[in-house]
């Protein structure tokens, strides 16, 4: 499950849910197919809405890596404290991919 | 080591499934006092091995993994995960971090380094042309009430 917003070269994706090697696939197709439409200076992953990752959420930020680089664009991650950022720490990823604090999640916003 | 209790399970490859061994043993493993760390701890390492079991194990085909839990005592947690897939022709290679011959579907090498960072003992065991079996351990911190 995704959410894109836009602005001014960046794109941004609000993931949801559980990121696993299931989900993983579905979730790189709609990712890339908004990639080649507005081909953004700046994708940004936000996986405040994610409630549990295991390693198929690193593929899919080091896919988008690839993806992005092909044309000049960079990807940062948004990660929230916890879990998932223990995931994305154990990984290195944050190497690649320059890590932010999330933004306010919508889901979060409604309580 | 003495087992409290015990559950297996078996289930087909489909990629649908890694979320329900994930659920079913920690479903399993509640009747422990688990703190949302060790639920997150032992949920990730699950999804990685039966992934891998997936991906790997039976790659292009369809097999059946076997799952087992038991409650040691002593507050620790046994899981096998067992597949009769292809093997590994080298394990010590494949445990390297970032080691995947899965690349071209983003599988980013990562799941033995992840069992091993969150559990504390992992055992790989594999024989080409018959299948892998994985077995993790972790030690609860909280002492179970008897």
């Amino acid at each position: 499950m995704l959410e894109f917003q836009t602005e001014e070269g960046t794109l941004r994706v609000l993931l949801k849910g559980e990121i696993d090697h299931h989900s993983a696939g579905q979730l790189r197709e709609q990712i890339d197919c908004k990639l080649d439409e507005l081909l953004p200076r700046l994708l940004v992953l936000d996986f405040g809405g994610v409630t549990f990752m295991d390693s198929s959420g690193i593929g899919l930020v080091m896919g988008r890596v690839r993806q992005t680089a092909a044309y000049g664009g960079k990807v940062e991650i948004a990660v929230p404290a916890g879990h998932i950022r223990k995931v994305m720490q154990l990984s290195g990823i944050d190497k690649i991919a320059r890590m932010q604090a999330p933004a306010a999640h919508p889901a979060e916003q409604k309580g | 080591m003495k087992t409290i209790n015990e559950m297996k399970c078996t289930f087909p490859s489909l990629s649908v499934n890694e979320a329900y061994a994930r659920t079913a043993v920690t479903a399993f493993a509640a009747q422990l006092d688990l703190t949302i760390e060790e639920i997150a701890d032992i949920r990730t390492a699950v999804s990685e091995a039966v992934t891998n079991a997936i991906v790997h194990g039976y790659r292009g085909t369809t097999g059946i993994i076997e799952l087992c839990v038991k409650l040691l005592e002593g507050n620790e947690v046994y899981i096998r995960i067992k597949d009769s897939g292809c093997g590994i022709p080298d394990v010590a290679q494949a445990m390297e971090p970032l080691y995947t011959t899965a690349a071209a579907e983003e599988r980013a090498g990562l799941g033995f380094a992840v069992m091993e960072s969150f559990m504390d003992k992992l055992s790989v065991k594999s024989r080409v042309g018959r299948g892998t079996t994985v077995v993790m351990r972790k030690r609860l911190g909280v002492t179970v009430p008897v």
